[in-house]
Order: structure tokens, then C-alpha cells, then sequence
């Protein structure tokens, strides 16, 4: 594939370095100047990535070499159409979230903004990274930076149990840093090369037992993150940090991260050929088959929206990894755009739950009776969002299922067919009680239930973009940022090889 | 003229300077620390100009008063000693800077002049058993550290004395073994110089008083770098010393040992002899080493005080390091001599930041650190950067001398260590976390603060600037070293590895 050699990945990367450093800097004494250093670098951040997105068009690849770490081995950015896809998801939601976290934050008048939004752009900085890592070892640096900087935000509230959240989130993800980096360290030692490639480049190396064990050592490892069961219990515990963590964290940039990581396991490390060789494929997809349809059942039973949406969040963090698992090209593509459409839908429902909270204190779906004719805006977003995960057209869910499902049916084992399709009528089961219970029901307290008085606009504005983006994506999958071509492209490059 | 004589230049400096401190500090106590710190400047920048000598040139052949080998006493300056005395000197140099304020505060008006002899004293045992190439002059400085060291020691807090007294049994029961194994040697090959014993011993692999000089040197040394389970004494020492006495001789002196660990073991046997003639040797150093990290870790986990919760930490380093001693292959031995270097950062970084929080607030207690992040926050930065340094996050250099370590032991498949330097990271992560915890999130709820939860006014009060300096300085070279890892290992580590392994 044709290299085109250009610092823009690290300008990209650094954007969000600098201007976490700015906002330290700046501190309480200033808070505009401060939210201004995050607006201003999400805008700059999402810029860069985007003129990158022409060359990547173009069927090119975008490589920067920083230096080398040791011996064959770099610090190297390379910017593939699969990691484009993620950094054009995490920079450009972040432009979203920036605006709603200032909102949410002023609105709640919370404690300790500064560190908040010093750890928010680290983060950021490091999902990028992640998604521009030319290499494994590139890749797990910025993994783990972006494991500790978020578990300031995760125990934000610094109440027992909010630090108990923080602790579980360092327990699961460190532990699975440890599997990830013993992996690395054999694939290093296998291989001798840790570089992406895409189809694979563990094929030939080693015997079978050892592949096996490499691959079930990466996934508990790079699984941890993307919560695939048993190794989900941190994710719904971690929705106690506040909304725009559990937003842009725990929907688009953590999670996704890790199964970005899983994903570029499965067919930029192992192959599509080398995992139906070793059969291994079938054995991961059940087992993410069990998450998908588990979550579901769970989330049924959850009151808390937000842990209701992060029970939703782990089932679809696990339908991309099944879409992966299955190695057909159909799938591959799914999967790749459902990680980009999953991101606007997730947030957006999460960005609505901010909302309610924000103006009303409530975080139990049982308060919520009436909601819809108090916050319309908000609830018509929210509603956007669930129909949207549930597969319904004309909701960019409905597209990237659709592969999935196409997909699954090529792999001729009907019956990951029928765990997608199950899975959407569980969406509904417990997404449609929220949207009945808002506009149908009446209040059960005694305030004007007509009286329309919504969030701030700084929160209200960003999720009623995020709703009608996720409305776009599904009649012109392929409009602005061209995510459909980008993941064919990508799928291209992986199956293209045999 | 200088950089002729650039080897012993950087012991005698600090020896000659360490008398004058005495007699000038009689004169007038205020001199003390400006000399100190020039003479240990000086040794610094004579160690710097002798790495890129070596770097350029290769090794470098001492000898002393212009005696020959092996009659006269040799200094030999490779790669490896070359950046173990940038090492040594850079971090004595902190130390020193820090001394200043932190020692004003610790040790009594009269004592400074003494105090800075002592001081200065370790710092030239130190920077000469890494310089010399001569068995008994390594000796004979290991006991100018020792016995400055214990002095030092007992210089402390309340319990002091005694820790000091039981760390001159346990290292004089150290130097004792170390001495019979020079004899031991001096006996069958009439030869002290090292260079002059690497060629006579092949010959000798078979002779049980070789064997016999190797178990005593691998005792003794084992007991002076404290390696578990002849660590005891250094718990109770570290932690009673003075701040700026624990800055400077924890970073440096267990790394030292593990250098004549490696220097002995590599230079001197011959890397064929124990692992060919005494292979069980390597076992052995292994298994301990696992223990040291794993006991390290989980005591470290155990403790209230910040300051032995550190010295237990170092315990687990010292492990690591062993670990790629005994394993013994070139990935291994890059791990853990790049994990000598960053150990003594890492150390040097924490003990720093416990004598700044000492300073400043009295306590060595985790759970009093509460507000901490706002009374000291550049202190809490450091502390950060040092924690997830010795956790192994990258790209602070912690993370890579592990990487080797693991791809060490993978190449000579032993799990068992893999599992164990794993298992000890997550060890590592809730040692620290707890200490981060309680420094930075404050606990709004009453019932779980340990001291009600009483909403304080806390207003900025860092360490003085001459204790912010080097830790920052301390703390940059962390990151710096992790970052550039890759060059240190192409243009030092990669020289110091004995080339037949």
C-alpha cells in the first residue's frame, strides 16, 4: 500500500496533549479561558484528522515515525482507513461533548473542573492515539495512558462509592493490561515485527496451541476494555462518573477503544485466514454471542438509565466484535461502521440522560413518567437514539445491522443471524418502556406537566446534533466524513490480501 | 591533564573535599553545603565527559600511580561503569541539592559539618566501586559506603541507632562473606585485578575453592544489595535515615551492588562458569529474586508509613533486576541493567517526594495525606510520575526495562517470572493508587475519611525550591529515559552485555 509520509498524525494526536496542559495551567482562576482551551482544541483536533480523510480516500496510508523505542521497533503513527474511522468518531464527538460537558458541569456547578477536563482531553489524546498507532506497542502505550487518565473521571465524585468504582475500573483494565502487554511481548518473540498489517502477520509463526493461547491472552486482555462477559462488571459500575465520562468514555472512546483494539487483534495481527484455520473464530463469536444476548437480559432489568445504557453499550461493544469474529467481508464492514454509528446513537442517548439529570435530578427510569412533555427536545433526541440501536430504519443503526446481519448469513451458521436478530427485539424491550413512560404516562408529581422547560443550551444543542448526524448517516451513509467508503476500503485492504 | 586522569579524579574529589568540609565547617558552618555540592557537581561532570569518552573511544585503562596491572591497582571505565557513574553521580547530585534544605531541618547545627563528610564520603565509596577494576580496592570502598552509610543511618529519627546497628551486623556479616571470597580467590590465582583474574579462572573452573569464593560472593553481595531474604536490615534503616540520607543511598547503594552482582558475575567468573559450571547458581538467584518481588510487593501493600511502604517497593526492584541476572540472556540483561538505571530514577524520584511531604507536613502516614494535591501540588505531580513509572505505564521508563525483562524470560521460556513481574505490577498499582487516592480525591463522606472528614481550608504550601528542583529534574529523566530508552540501549546497554551470550 502507497505511504504518504506527514506529520499530520501527530499534530492531530498532540493537539489535545498541549491543550491539556494549557488547562491545567489556566486553572480556576479562569474558567472561560480554560473551556475555551477544550473547545478550541477539539475544533483544531478534528480539523487535522479530517484533511487527512482525502488521502485516505484515496486507498493511501498516512505514516509518521517518531523515533525508535528500541531495536526494529518505532514509535510510528500510521493512519489506515480502519483507525481513521475511530479517529474521526473520538475527535469529532469530542467538538460535542466539549460544548455539553461545559454545560453540565457549570450547570451541576461540580467540583474539581479543572482536573476534569485536564484528564477528559488526556483521554482524548490517548483514543487517538490509539486509533493512529502504526504499531502494537505504540497502540499499548497510548492504551494504558488512556486507562489511567480516566480513572480520575470515573471516581470524579469522590464518594465511597465513586472511588469504589475507580478501583474496580483499575482492577479490570490494569489486569488486562498486564494479558495485553505479556501478548504483545510473545507476538514480539514469535514474529520478531509488531507492525499492523492488514490480513495479519502471525500466520506462519508458532505452533497452533500457542496461537490459540496468544489469542485467548489477547482478548482477555483488549476484552477488558471492550467488556466483553465475564469482564464487564467495571463498565456499569463506572456509569457513577458524570454524564459526559459515561458519554464520551464509556461509549465512544474507552470502550471503543478497546474493541478498536480487539479488532485490529483479530484481522490486522491474527488474519481472517490464520483465525478460520486455527477455528478459533467460531469459538470467540459464541462467546461474544453469550454478551450480546446476556447484556440484553440485564439491561432489562435495570432501573438507573445510565446503567441501563451501559448494559446497551456492552451488547453492542460485542456485536462489532461478533461482526469481526465472523470474518466475512460484509460483517468486517458492519462491524467497522457500527462502531462509528453506534458512537453518535450511544452518545446521544447518554448526552439525554446528562440532560434529565441536569434539570431534574433524575437518574431512575421509574421517575421519568412524563418527561417527554417537560423536555421535548431531549426525549425526541432520545427517542432518535434507541429506535436507532434497535436496527429501525431510518436511524444509522439500521445500516451497519444490516451488514452485520448480511454477513452472518454468508458465514452459512444461522445462528449468529438469529442472536443479532434477538438481540434488536431485546433493544426494544427495554428501550421502548423509557419512551412510552415519557410521553404517554403522566407525571407522577404534581408540576405543570405541559410546561415545556428544557436543559441549557449547551447541553440541549450538542445531542440534538449528535440525533439528527445518526438520522444523516442512515439515508447518506457515505455523506461528510465518508464513513461507508472508509470502511469498505478497510475491508478491502484485510480480505484483499488473500 | 584532566581528562587524562579523568577515573580517579571522580573518586578523589569528593574524598579530598569530604576533609575539607570538616575543616572548614569548623570555620564556618554556612561553607559546608556550597563545597559539597561543587565537589559532587565536579564528579558529576567528570563522569559525563567520561561516558562520551567511552562512547567514543571504548574502554578506558586507568592505572593508578602508573603501577601496572596486575601489581598496581587498575581502574577500567567500560560502557557499563561508564553510565553507572553518570548514574550514581546524578543522582548523588540530587540528593546533595536537596540536602540543603531538608538537612537545615533534620540534623542538628553542630553535626552539619560532619554530616556533609559522611555524605560525601558515600558518595566517593560509591562512585569507587563502580570505577575500579581492582577486587580488594572494591572492598575497600564498599566499606567506606558501609560504614559512612551506617553513620548516616543513625544520624535519624528516635529508633535510628538501632537500625543502623543492626544494618552494621548484617553488612559487616556482608563484607565478611565478600572479603573470603577475594581470598578465596587471591589464593588459587595470586591475583586481585579483575581483567588479570577473568584469564586465570577458566583454567580453575574445576577447583572447589572457586566454587566455594563464588557461593561467598554471591552471599555477601546478595546481603549488601538486600536481596530477599537477606533484605532485613533494610526496611527499619531506610525508612529511620534522614530524608536526604534515604534519597541518596536508596537509589544508589542496592543498584551498586547489583552492578558488582553483574560485574562479578560477568567480568570476573565469566558468564560460562555459572552457567555452565554452576548453572543451579542461576536457579537459585531466580527463585529468590521471584520471591524478592513478590514478598516486596504484597509487604509494600501492607504498610501505613509512605516512606517503608517504599523501602519494601525497592526490596521488589532489587528482584527484578536479579530476575534478568539470572535468566541470563541478552533481551533479560538489557531488562535489567536498563532497570539499574531506572530504578535509580524511580527510587531517587520517590524517596524524594517522601522527604518533601516530610518536610513540609510531619507525616509519613498515607491516610494523613489527604488535601495533599492542593497544599503540594507539584509534589503530587512528581509522585505521579514516579508511581506510574515503577507501575509500568508508558512511556515512563519503568515500563520498558520490564518489557525486556518479560521478553527475557519468554525467549528462555520461564513463566513462572512473567507471571510474577505481571502479578507484581497490579501489586505495584494498588500500592500507589492508595497512596493517590488519598493525596488527591477528597472523600466527601464523613464516615469513610479516616479523620472525620472535616472540610479544611487548605492553602498551596510546596517544599522549598531547592528540594523542587531535583525531584522535577529527577522526574523529567524518568520520563526522558523512558522515551529514549532505544538510544540507551543502542550506544551503552548494548556494549556492556558480555558479547559470547
Amino acid at each position: 500500500m502507497e505511504m504518504v509520509h506527514s506529520i499530520k498524525p501527530l499534530l492531530a494526536i498532540l493537539t489535545s496533549l498541549v491543550a491539556a496542559f494549557l488547562i491545567l495551567f489556566t486553572g480556576e482562576r479562569h474558567p472561560n479561558l480554560r473551556d475555551f482551551w477544550s473547545i478550541a482544541a477539539s475544533v483544531i483536533k478534528f480539523a487535522i484528522v479530517l484533511s487527512m480523510l482525502p488521502i485516505v480516500l484515496s486507498g493511501k496510508m498516512i505514516e509518521f515515525t517518531l523515533f525508535q523505542i528500541w531495536p526494529h521497533v518505532f514509535l510510528q503513527f500510521r493512519v489506515d482507513a480502519f483507525g481513521m474511522i475511530f479517529a474521526l468518531l473520538a475527535s469529532g464527538l469530542w467538538i460535542a461533548v466539549s460544548f455539553y460537558s461545559i454545560g453540565y458541569m457549570r450547570g451541576l456547578k461540580e467540583h474539581a473542573q479543572t482536573r476534569f477536563f485536564f484528564c477528559f482531553a488526556i483521554a482524548i489524546f490517548s483514543a487517538v492515539g490509539v486509533a493512529m498507532s502504526g504499531n502494537l506497542v505504540t497502540l499499548y502505550l497510548f492504551y494504558e495512558v488512556l486507562t489511567v487518565s480516566t480513572f480520575p473521571l470515573v471516581a470524579h465524585k469522590e464518594t465511597p462509592e465513586a472511588i469504589k468504582a475507580g478501583r474496580k475500573y483499575l482492577a479490570y483494565l490494569l489486569t488486562g493490561g498486564c494479558f495485553a502487554l505479556f501478548s504483545i511481548g510473545w507476538t514480539y518473540y514469535l514474529t520478531g515485527s509488531v507492525d499492523f498489517a492488514p490480513g495479519g502477520f502471525l500466520a506462519g509463526h508458532g505452533t497452533a496451541n500457542q496461537l490459540r493461547l496468544l489469542f485467548l491472552t489477547f482478548m482477555i486482555g483488549f476484552g477488558s476494555k471492550a467488556a466483553i462477559m465475564p469482564l464487564h462488571e467495571w463498565l456499569p459500575s463506572a456509569m457513577i462518573a458524570p454524564t459526559p465520562v459515561s458519554a464520551l468514555l464509556h461509549a465512544v472512546a474507552v470502550v471503543k477503544a478497546g474493541v478498536f483494539c480487539c479488532l485490529r487483534v483479530i484481522l490486522y495481527v491474527f488474519g481472517p485466514k490464520l483465525l478460520s484455520d486455527l477455528n478459533l473464530w467460531i469459538i470467540l463469536a459464541y462467546v461474544v454471542s453469550f454478551t450480546i444476548i446476556v447484556a440484553n437480559l440485564l439491561a432489562i432489568a435495570q432501573d438507573h438509565l445510565k446503567r441501563r445504557l451501559a448494559f446497551s453499550t456492552i451488547n453492542n461493544l460485542s456485536i462489532i466484535i461478533l461482526g469481526a469474529a465472523l470474518l466475512s467481508p460484509e460483517a468486517i464492514k458492519g462491524s467497522m461502521l457500527h462502531i462509528a454509528f453506534h458512537g453518535f446513537m450511544k452518545i446521544t442517548l447518554f448526552l439525554c440522560a446528562g440532560a434529565i439529570y441536569v434539570k431534574t435530578h433524575k437518574e431512575y427510569i421509574s421517575d421519568m413518567n412524563g418527561i417527554g412533555r417537560q423536555m421535548p427536545f431531549t426525549m425526541a433526541a432520545f427517542t432518535i437514539g434507541a429506535i436507532g440501536l434497535t436496527g429501525i430504519p431510518p436511524i444509522c443503526g439500521f445500516i451497519s445491522k444490516w451488514y452485520l446481519c448480511v454477513g452472518a448469513m454468508e458465514t452459512k451458521h444461522i445462528i449468529f443471524l438469529v442472536v443479532l436478530l434477538a438481540s434488536a427485539i431485546l433493544d426494544a424491550v427495554y428501550f421502548f418502556p423509557v419512551i412510552i413512560n415519557a410521553f404517554f404516562k403522566s407525571p407522577q408529581t404534581s408540576n405543570p406537566g405541559n410546561h415545556i422547560s428544557e436543559a441549557p443550551a449547551f447541553v440541549v444543542v450538542p445531542l440534538v446534533i449528535t440525533a439528527i448526524f445518526s438520522v444523516v448517516f442512515c439515508i447518506f451513509p457515505d455523506a461528510f466524513t465518508h464513513f461507508f467508503k472508509i470502511a469498505s476500503i478497510a475491508t478491502q485492504n484485510i480480505m484483499g490480501v488473500h | 591533564m584532566i581528562s587524562k586522569n579523568l577515573p580517579v579524579l571522580i573518586v578523589t574529589v569528593p574524598l579530598m573535599t569530604a576533609f575539607l568540609v570538616v575543616i572548614l565547617g569548623l570555620l564556618k558552618r554556612k561553607l559546608c553545603y556550597p563545597i559539597a555540592f561543587l565537589a559532587t557537581l565536579a564528579s558529576f561532570i567528570f563522569s559525563a565527559m567520561l561516558l562520551e569518552k567511552v562512547i567514543l573511544h571504548g574502554t578506558i585503562h586507568y592505572y593508578q600511580g602508573g603501577w601496572l596491572p596486575p601489581w598496581g591497582i587498575e581502574y577500567v571505565v567500560d560502557h557499563l561503569n561508564a553510565a553507572m557513574l553518570v548514574l550514581v553521580s546524578f543522582v548523588s547530585l540530587m540528593s546533595l541539592w536537596y540536602s540543603g534544605p531538608s538537612a537545615e531541618k533534620e540534623i542538628p547545627k553542630s553535626k552539619i559539618p560532619y554530616f556533609y563528610s559522611l555524605y560525601l564520603l558515600q558518595i566517593t565509596g560509591l562512585l569507587g566501586i563502580v570505577v575500579t577494576g581492582d577486587m580488594f580496592n572494591l572492598y575497600v570502598f564498599l566499606e567506606i559506603t558501609s560504614l559512612s552509610g551506617y553513620a548516616l543511618i543513625a544520624m535519624g529519627e528516635k529508633h535510628a541507632p538501632m537500625a543502623a546497628f543492626n544494618y552494621v551486623i548484617m553488612g559487616t556479616i556482608g563484607a565478611c562473606f565478600y572479603l573470603l571470597s577475594v581470598g578465596y580467590l587471591y589464593i588459587v590465582t595470586g591475583s586481585l585485578n579483575m581483567a588479570d583474574l577473568a584469564r586465570l579462572l577458566p583454567h580453575l573452573y574445576g577447583s572447589k575453592v572457586v566454587l566455594t569464593a563464588f557461593v561467598f560472593f554471591i552471599v555477601g553481595i546478595s546481603l549488601k544489595m538486600a536481596l530477599f531474604p537477606l533484605h532485613i536490615w533494610l526496611p527499619d534503616a531506610y525508612t529511620l535515615a534522614p530524608s536526604s540520607v534515604s534519597t541518596l543511598v536508596a537509589p544508589t547503594m542496592t543498584k551498586v551492588g547489583a552492578y558488582v552482582l553483574f560485574r562479578i558475575i560477568f567480568s570476573v567468573f565469566g558468564p560460562h562458569f555459572s552457567l555452565e559450571v554452576m548453572p543451579i547458581a542461576h536457579n537459585i538467584l531466580g527463585w529468590l529474586a521471584a520471591g524478592a518481588v513478590l514478598f516486596g510487593s504484597i509487604m509494600a501493600l501492607a504498610q501505613r508509613d509512605f516512606k517503608r511502604m517504599l523501602t519494601y517497593i525497592l526490596v521488589a526492584e532489587v528482584g527484578y533486576i536479579v530476575i534478568g541476572v539470572a535468566i541470563a540472556n541478552r533481551m533479560a540483561l538489557t531488562g535489567a541493567i536498563l532497570h539499574i538505571i531506572n530504578d535509580a530514577f524511580m527510587m531517587s524520584c520517590l524517596f524524594l517526594v517522601a522527604g518533601a511531604i516530610v518536610y513540609k507536613t510531619g507525616t509519613r502516614d498515607i491516610y494523613q495525606f489527604r488535601f495533599l494535591h492542593k497544599k503540594m501540588p507539584l509534589t503530587m505531580a512528581v509522585l505521579i510520575v514516579g508511581a506510574l513509572s515503577v507501575i509500568g505505564v508508558p512511556p515512563m521508563c519503568g515500563f520498558f526495562s520490564k518489557w525486556y525483562l518479560i521478553l527475557g524470560a519468554l525467549a528462555a521460556h520461564k513463566w513462572v517470572f512473567i507471571a510474577v513481574i505481571l502479578t507484581s505490577t497490579l501489586f505495584n498499582v494498588a500500592v500507589f493508587f492508595r497512596v493517590i487516592e488519598n493525596a488527591y480525591l477528597e472523600p466527601r463522606e464523613p464516615a469513610y475519611a479516616h479523620d472525620g472528614g472535616q472540610p479544611e481550608i487548605v492553602k498551596f504550601d510546596e517544599a522549598p525550591i531547592g528540594m523542587l528542583i531535583p525531584m522535577f529534574l529527577v522526574a523529567i529523566g524518568i520520563i526522558l529515559i523512558g522515551v529514549f530508552s532505544g538510544h540507551i540501549i543502542a550506544s551503552i546497554i548494548k556494549f556492556a552485555i558480555p558479547a559470547n551470550i
